[in-house]
Formats: structure tokens, C-alpha cells, sequence
């Protein structure tokens, strides 16, 4: 039996039903790690004893009809949860030695649940990227095709689960981190409203702008994780004091008379023609849905990735200040006194876009030109956040690609940091507005995937995956799967 | 140097850190007690393990939100935190959280007693923060030491006007703070474990000057004294290098209370670049009117407050109610006392002279005191009740402060008994007289004075025990005879 191709509400019954045990599943997937990992690269480490243990404590709950909620389904997680008495290094060499003393809340709130960790995904390091080419455990390949990125900083998790390597994995999105490489995996990937998922032990970059969501084969497996993930947690204090949604019931809903807007500014860019045809060819799905579609303004958006750059690296160059080689982490050799400690220790230990984030964002706070580019920026963020509330009052939902274009080669925008950071146009928003976005397959060109974007209003989680479940209810985008 | 001060005056403003008395730090649930082995005290949160989060102990906003009622200062809300950046290996986050655009206490002022008459000096601000951990340079050689123990301990800064002008001033302004935290229970104060750090910023000007001088910001000094010499210190040192046509370098110094100076410690030239910016892991806190007034409800009586009702209620001198008042646990003592004796008058005297004098010998505080306050009031309402004299209590009280004994025990089995019988004291005086027939002469020619002589022989013979002023009274009437 092909296990990896069940979903996993169907694996869920499988091993209620006796059908398979979760060792058996957890096997099938720790083998086509084993065998398929290699040339992707989308583990940093596969916890192979641990998870085998896991999946036995499952299977004995099942027995005892003692089962928990998602017990003994496998999962990925990104290297940017910590995971206590496991390597979690965030893809850096700065921790590429950092064994955890403790666990995230989201790797706890699933461990409740009985869910059995594979392992921890490879990312872009500190989750600055959008090709998963700044990692120091080197790039994670697009199962599409192996020249191809998967996308960024969340590049593990996505390769992972398009390539059914875990069934679906957790995610982190800053700027577009789940959204922009499950929309160049074919995959479903959903960064909910900010404050929803619980921030700690995640490692931070931007803190407020991080979230954490999921990165899945459907809006359905999607919606199934993310409610585990979510609620309010005292050990976060910008976690939303607001007890964990239910994002299940309501996905069968019908959204005949609801609305999706259609930002104009989006829509005035150069836009490839194969992604203006995708995006018609799933507007039109939805009208025949019943949804009605309008346009919306979201008139302050062009400033969107501005912001994001100085708000961005202004919080990662205080957040990474931390790793300075005394406590934890690398340390440089012989350091001759404590500023070459810091100095050597940060200079080794920080890739090339880390730095220059934290050049950036060090920039951006200093004396003198903090009014200038932070607080402005800020002020921005909040002109963003605006237009989107404006926009809510009149549509459900907006809608737009989630990716300027399909998958890049790898090394094609390595060395240009612009080219790199417009990836992201469409997903920013979003981050600097806190509200849940959500990727969903919607087409191919030429042989790699292409997502939308569905945006939705501040804890409308369950509405966007409500869109989504009825979009993949009668298309068949999200199904196609590369063939490896 | 002293002359110079005609010409001059002092600008002073005062930074003090004071530590709470929280029982878990300030944004973690780690404990915050003194003298622990070094890093057994400090969590995953202390430690900033990738991922952890801050989350506010919100003791302190009340803790804040007293002090600030206390020095009649705004309480802001919202209320906010900030990253202040800098690398030190004694600050794990590499920043710290602090307060920088919306302290929680701002414009407050306070009322310091002077030679010329009450002071009034403005508080600028007060706001949270956390403290550092320490750097251990001596206990490895070649290497140093981290303890975070510390890291992580609230902190109130308290930042004054420069409206302080000598080192008396700063000293009461400091002492003022000082009773202050101890009456709400804040802080233990204690300036020599570091639990009340004071920086004091410097400069000097001719008298006459707009204009502000150059000023210095001295560190280091834990105890009042060395606030009123370091400061002395400087100011002298300002005006001699003012005066040799010198410059003032602004900088922080560090008071060296041994060689009493102050040395350069760090140039604010090349200061660090804090790069301030909103903490984002914390939400701005909203103080709810309920919540404000909940926590003035529990304000307790404050020195100012104290002394008045010393005054008005017990009939003390100003001056006296003014120094058992700054002291809360001076004057709980005092307040007990006077409840068992019965005599709030002869308590303040007491506690101010004897007990002080005792204390100070052997450098104890009022809480170690070697004599209750329910025995040293059984004391005094012996000599109220006349029992005892005066003079019969000093030795009891000696005997007291060495022993467990009771104070009616010691009167009993010694006994020590004042003589109030008149017949009693009459025979006594007239032993005395009988024996000193050429005294007695002279007095009655004329020679007063020999009054005392008589009052200390008859006093003498009755070992101490006989009324004062039955003898004065009986002695005079037999004198004239």
C-alpha cells in the first residue's frame, strides 16, 4: 500500500481502524527519507530512534483504545523549533552544534496529540532566504525538479511534503516563509494571524512579524494541524488569549454569496501571462462556485516590502545578538580577548544574508536614523494594516498570486538580494498586517507549480481554509504531485 | 580647596537602581534570592536560549505604581518596554529590556530636608528594567567567570532634575528614596549587597551661569557616605581643573572609596550607540483605572505621613518625629514601644539616645537589636509607673541588652525598687547629714552649691533607689532647718 499517498484524515482512520500501525507508517516514511533525502537535502537531522519510539507508544495507545487526537501520525519540523535533547540549528552554523534544552510549545502542543516527529527540516539559515540557498546544511532541491529551488525560508518542510517524504510538516512565514515554497512545491501552506501559534521556542527573527503555521498537501490536512498548533499560550505574551479555533467543521461550507476582492494594485503589475491565466481560471472556479468577485485598493501595498526591510532586519539584529559564542552555540578558536570572541565568533559562525541583515537592521536603529526609517517604516506598517481593514469591510477575502512567477534554478538570484527579496511581494502584506494567508496550488507552467494567495481578515483562519477546501474540492491542482 | 565654592555651584542630578523585592525576576519565573551558587538561579530565559520569550511579573507594575505614588508622580498608560542594545558577556541577550518613551512613573518630585529649609527635587522618570548578571575577572586565571544569577532581577531606575546642588542634598535625596522603598516594601535598599546602586551625574558653573557645565556620571558608590564624598570629590576636582584652565571630559567615572577619587572609566565619546527600539516580544501594557486604584489602596503610611501623626498624635518634637519616621522599621519600634510604656515621649528618648548609642557600638541595626521593644517599653513604664528611677532603668537596660532576663525579674530579684516612702527617705537624708557635719555648716552659711553634694551622698546611700524628687523635696526642708 502506498501509505504516503493517504491523506491524513485517511491515515488517521488507517491506524484507528487497525488497518497499519504507526510504526509501520513511520517506517514507510524514515525509508523514503532514507532513500529519496539524499539528493533533496530537506532534513537537517532525521530523529529516526526517537520517532520509532514515538510511533511504539502510539500503536500501544491504540491498543489500550487510550489514542490521542492525532496519535501516531508522522510529522516534519522545521529546524526553527526547538526540540529538547535535539540538534536544532535554525540552519546556521552558529548552531549547527545547539541541542536544545527545551521544547517549542508548537513541537509540545503536537506531541500531546501523539504526533511522531521525523525529523527537523532544512531552511534557509535564521529563516532569511526564499530559495533555501542560505543555509549552512547547504540548499534543499524542488522535488519538481532537483535544479529548481523549493523556495524559502520554510525550503525543507516543503520539499519534504511535496515529495511525500513526511506527510505534512510545520512552518514558519516572517515574509512568505510558508506561503511563497508551498506555492513553488505545489502545496498547501498556511501562515495564520499573528499571535494564533504560539512563538515560543521558535526561534526568532523578526519577532513581529514570525508565525508559525503548517505546510501541507491540502487545506484539509492544513486545517487539521494548524487547529493543534494554535491557542493561547502564557509562556508568549503576544499570544492572541483566545482558545484554539476550529478550523474543521466548516470546511464543507458552501461560499456561495461570499466575496473576494481582487487587489487592483496587485493586478497593475507586470504580471507573467501564465499566472494572469491560472489566477482567471480559478477566479472563474469560484464564480461558478457563487462567490462574487470585486476589486479592492489596497493603495499604500507598493511601500509593503520597503517596510518589511527595515522592520525586518531593525528586530533580527537585536534578536541575533544572543549568538555570541559564550553560552551556547559556536564559539571561534583561541579567541585572544572578549571583542575577538564576539567578532570572530559572529564573523564565522553568520552567513553572507545574515549579515547583511543584521548590517541593515543595525543601520536602521542607529542614532540619527531611527526616525528616518524605523519609526517611518512602523508608521507605514500601520497604513498597510489600515487599508487591509478597509478592504475587509466589504469582501471576505483577497486574492492574488501568492509568487511573482514559478520555481527559479538554483544560483539564478543568489547573488542579487533585490531580485531575491521581490519573492515576496505578494506575501509581505500580510506579515506587517498580521492576518492569516494561505498558499493553494492553482496551476503548472511548464512542468513546476504556481499558488494563489488567499488573504484573509484578522482570525478568519477557518473562512480561508473554507475557500481553499471548496477551490481543491473541484480542482485538481493540489493532487498533482512530482514525480520522484 | 573650600574657597572655591563662593564662586561656584554644583549641578547634580542622581540615576538609582533600585532592586525589587520580587520573589521570581522580571521576565521569568527564575528565583531572585541573594548569595545563590552562580548560575543556579538562572533559566532557559535568563540564559537566552534561542526561542524564549519574556512575560512580564506583574508584581512589579505594582511595585512601580506605589513608588510612583510616592514621589506624587503621573503613572503612564499605556506603559511600554524597549530594547536597549549592547554586547557584554553579562547581558546574555546581548540587549536589555528596559523603558525608554513610556516609563511607567514620570514628573514626580520629593521634599528633601536641608540646612536652609525643605528642598524640593523633581524625579524625571522612574521605569523598569532588567538587571545584568555579573563578570567574574579574579576567580579564574587568565579567564572570567559569568554568573547569571542576577541576570534578569527587576530594577527600578529612579532618574532625579539636576536640581540637586551640594553632596548634603544628594545624600537626603538619596536617604529619601532609600525610606521610601523600605516603607512600601519594594526593596531592601541595602546599598552595601547592591540591592540600592546610585550613579551621580556632575558638572559644575560659576554662579551666575545659564549654562550647564560639562558633567560626569560617577558609578560605584554603595553607601550613602561615599555618595557625599564621591560627589565632594568631584565637584572639587571639576572646579581645580576649571580653574588650572583645563577641560571637563564628559565620562563616566568610577568612585575608588579607598583612595577616595574618582577615576575615568569609560569615555561617553565613544559611547555606545544604545539603538533603542520598542520590544516587540512585549505588548504595551494598559494600566486599568481599577487596577491603579486597587494598588493605592494598599499604600501604606508614609514617612511624611509618619512624622505628622508622630507629631500631632504622640506630641513629638519635629525634629524627633522626623528621624524615627525615616526609618520604617525605626519607627515600628518606636510605635511599639510607646504602645507598652504607655509614654511616647520618653520612648522617642530613649530610642534615640540609649538604645541608638548601643546600636551604634556594636553596629547593629534597630531589627537586631539585643532588647525587644516589648521589654524596652516594659522598662520605661516602670520609671512612668515610678517604680524605678531613671537612673535605676540605665542599669537595668545594660543588663537587658546582655541578658534574657525580664525586666520586672532583674527589678525583683536585685531589688531595685525605688524608695518612696518619706520616712524612708528621711532617715536616710538624715544619716547623711549626721555624717557630714562640715558640709552642713557650710551650707547653711551660704555655700548652695553643696545642695548637689547632698543630693549625690544621699542618692549613694540609697543605692540609686531613692525618688529623685522626694529627696530634692525632703532634703531641702531638713537643709533649712
Amino acid at each position: 500500500m502506498d501509505l504516503h499517498k493517504l491523506s491524513l484524515n485517511q491515515q488517521l482512520n488507517g491506524l484507528k481502524e487497525g488497518d497499519f500501525t504507526s510504526t509501520e507508517l513511520t517506517s514507510h516514511y524514515l525509508d523514503r527519507i532514507s532513500k529519496l533525502d539524499k539528493e533533496l537535502n530537506s532534513f537537517i537531522t532525521v530523529t529516526e530512534d526517537q520517532a520509532l519510539l514515538q510511533a511504539g507508544a502510539a500503536d500501544k495507545r491504540y491498543k489500550e483504545k487510550s489514542n490521542l487526537a492525532l496519535d501516531g501520525l508522522p510529522i516534519a519540523h522545521k529546524d526553527i523549533f526547538c526540540t529538547k535533547g535535539v540538534l536544532t540549528t535554525c540552519g546556521s552554523k552558529m548552531l549547527s552544534n545547539f541541542e536544545a534544552p527545551y521544547s517549542s510549545t508548537v513541537y509540545e502542543k503536537l506531541d500531546n496529540e501523539g504526533m511522531v516527529m521525523l525529523g527537523k527540516t532544512n531552511m534557509d539559515e535564521f529563516a532569511m532566504g526564499s530559495s533555501n540557498e542560505t543555509s549552512y546544511f547547504g540548499p534543499v532541491k524542488n522535488p519538481w525538479d532537483t535544479e529548481y529551488v523549493p523556495g524559502g525560508s520554510s525550503g525543507g518542510s516543503a520539499s519534504c511534503v511535496s515529495a511525500e517524504l513526511a506527510p505534512v510538516a510545520t512552518a514558519t512565514d516572517t515574509g512568505g516563509s510558508i506561503r511563497q515554497p508551498a506555492s513553488l512545491c505545489g502545496l498547501t501552506g498556511i501562515k495564520p494571524t499573528y499571535g494564533r501559534v504560539s512563538r515560543y521556542g521558535m526561534i526568532a527573527f523578526a519577532s513581529s512579524l514570525d508565525q508559525g503555521g503548517v505546510v501541507a498537501r491540502s487545506a484539509e490536512d492544513a486545517a487539521l494541524i494548524l487547529e493543534a498548533m494554535s491557542g493561547h499560550d502564557s509562556k508568549d505574551s503576544t499570544s492572541l488569549k483566545l482558545d484554539k479555533p476550529d478550523l474543521t467543521k466548516g470546511l464543507d461550507d458552501s461560499i456561495k454569496g461570499m466575496k473576494i476582492g481582487l487587489p487592483k494594485e496587485f493586478f497593475a503589475q507586470d504580471m507573467p501571462a501564465y499566472i494572469e491565466k491560472s489566477i482567471e481560471e480559478a477566479i472563474e472556479v469560484y464564480k461558478s462556485l457563487g462567490a462574487e468577485v470585486v476589486e479592492v485598493s489596497l493603495s499604500n501595498i507598493n511601500l509593503s516590502l520597503p517596510i518589511y526591510y527595515i522592520i525586518a532586519p531593525a528586530e533580527c539584529s537585536a534578536n541575533l545578538s544572543r549568538y555570541d559564542g559564550v553560552r551556547y552555540g559556536y564559539r571561534c578558536e583561541n579567541p585572544k580577548d572578549i571583542e575577538d570572541l564576539y567578532m570572530r565568533t559572529r564573523e564565522e559562525g553568520f552567513g553572507k544574508e545574515v549579515k547583511r541583515r543584521i548590517l541593515i537592521g543595525t543601520y536602521a536603529l542607529s542614532a540619527g536614523y531611527y526616525d528616518a526609517y524605523y519609526l517611518k517604516a512602523q508608521k507605514c506598517r500601520q497604513l498597510v494594516a489600515n487599508d487591509f481593514s478597509e478592504a475587509f469591510k466589504s469582501v471576505d477575502v483577497i486574492l492574488s498570486p501568492t509568487t511573482p512567477g514559478t520555481s527559479f534554478k538554483s544560483g539564478e538570484k543568489a547573488d542579487d538580494p533585490i531580485e531575491m527579496y521581490l519573492q515576496d511581494i505578494f506575501t509581505i502584506p500580510a506579515n506587517l498586517a498580521g492576518l492569516p494567508g494561505l498558499s493553494v496550488p492553482c496551476g503548472e507552467y511548464e512542468g513546476l507549480p504556481l499558488g494563489m494567495q488567499l488573504v484573509g481578515n484578522s482570525l478568519e483562519e477557518a473562512k480561508l481554509l473554507q475557500f481553499a477546501h471548496s477551490y481543491q474540492s473541484n480542482t485538481d491542482w493540489h493532487k498533482k504531485m512530482p514525480n520522484i | 580647596m573650600k574657597n572655591y565654592s563662593e564662586d561656584w555651584e554644583a549641578v547634580i542630578g542622581l540615576e538609582i537602581h533600585v532592586q525589587l523585592s520580587t520573589k521570581s525576576k522580571l521576565f521569568s519565573g527564575a528565583s531572585t534570592d541573594f548569595g545563590a551558587l552562580p548560575n543556579t538561579q538562572a533559566c532557559n530565559i535568563d540564559l537566552a536560549m534561542p526561542g524564549v520569550l519574556p512575560v512580564l511579573n506583574e508584581e512589579v507594575l505594582r511595585m512601580a505604581i506605589k513608588l510612583g505614588k510616592a514621589l506624587n508622580a503621573q503613572i503612564n498608560s499605556p506603559t511600554s518596554f524597549a530594547r536597549k542594545n549592547y554586547f557584554y558577556p553579562d547581558s546574555p541577550k546581548g540587549y536589555q529590556i528596559s523603558q525608554m518613551d513610556k516609563p511607567i512613573v514620570e514628573n514626580g518630585y520629593l521634599d528633601i530636608e536641608t540646612k536652609e529649609g525643605n528642598k524640593r527635587i523633581g524625579v524625571t522618570r522612574a521605569h523598569l528594567e532588567e538587571d545584568a548578571g555579573k563578570s567574574l575577572h579574579d576567580d579564574f586565571e587568565g579567564q572570567s567567570g559569568i554568573d547569571l544569577n542576577r541576570a534578569g532581577t527587576p530594577l527600578l531606575e529612579i532618574v532625579s532634575e539636576p536640581e540637586i546642588n551640594t553632596p548634603e542634598e544628594a545624600v537626603a535625596y538619596l536617604k529619601s528614596i532609600h525610606s521610601i522603598i523600605r516603607y512600601l516594601g519594594i526593596s531592601d535598599g541595602n546599598m552595601a549587597e547592591g540591592s540600592m546602586r546610585c550613579d551621580a551625574n556632575v558638572s559644575v558653573r560659576k554662579i551666575g551661569d545659564e549654562n550647564l557645565g560639562t558633567r560626569t556620571e560617577t558609578k560605584n558608590v554603595n553607601s550613602f557616605r561615599f555618595v557625599e564624598k564621591a560627589i565632594q570629590y568631584e565637584i572639587e576636582r571639576q572646579i581645580h581643573e576649571l580653574e588650572s584652565g583645563n577641560k571637563i571630559t564628559q565620562e563616566t567615572r568610577l568612585y575608588d572609596s579607598q583612595a577616595n577619587s574618582t577615576r575615568p572609566m569609560r569615555s561617553k565619546e565613544f559611547a555606545n550607540d544604545y539603538r533603542y527600539f520598542p520590544e516587540p516580544d512585549l505588548l504595551p501594557i494598559n494600566l486599568e483605572n481599577e487596577f491603579i486604584e486597587e494598588v493605592m489602596a494598599s499604600m501604606p503610611e508614609m514617612p511624611n505621613q509618619k512624622k505628622e501623626r508622630f507629631v500631632s498624635e504622640f506630641n513629638l518634637s519635629e525634629y524627633d518625629a522626623s528621624l524615627l519616621a525615616a526609618d520604617k522599621d525605626l519607627a515600628d519600634f518606636f510605635e511599639e514601644v510607646a504602645k507598652v510604656s504607655n509614654s511616647p515621649k520618653l520612648s522617642a528618648n530613649w530610642i534615640m539616645g540609649e538604645l541608638s548609642a548601643e546600636l551604634n557600638k556594636e553596629n547593629l541595626s534597630i531589627n537586631e537589636s539585643k532588647i525587644s521593644s516589648n521589654k524596652l517599653g516594659q522598662l520605661i513604664l516602670r520609671i512612668e509607673d515610678g517604680t524605678i528611677s531613671g537612673k535605676i532603668a540605665k542599669e537595668i537596660f545594660e543588663k537587658l541588652w546582655s541578658s534574657d532576663n525580664e525586666v520586672d525579674e532583674i527589678i525583683q530579684s536585685e531589688g531595685l525598687e525605688q524608695v518612696t516612702d518619706d520616712k524612708e527617705i528621711e532617715s536616710i537624708i538624715d544619716g547623711v547629714i549626721k555624717n557630714n557635719p562640715e558640709q552642713l555648716e557650710q551650707y547653711r552659711s551660704g555655700k548652695d552649691r553643696l545642695f548637689g553634694f547632698f543630693v549625690g551622698q544621699v542618692m549613694k546611700a540609697s543605692q540609686g533607689k531613692a525618688n529623685p524628687k522626694q529627696v530634692n523635696d525632703i532634703l531641702r526642708k531638713k537643709l533649712e532647718k
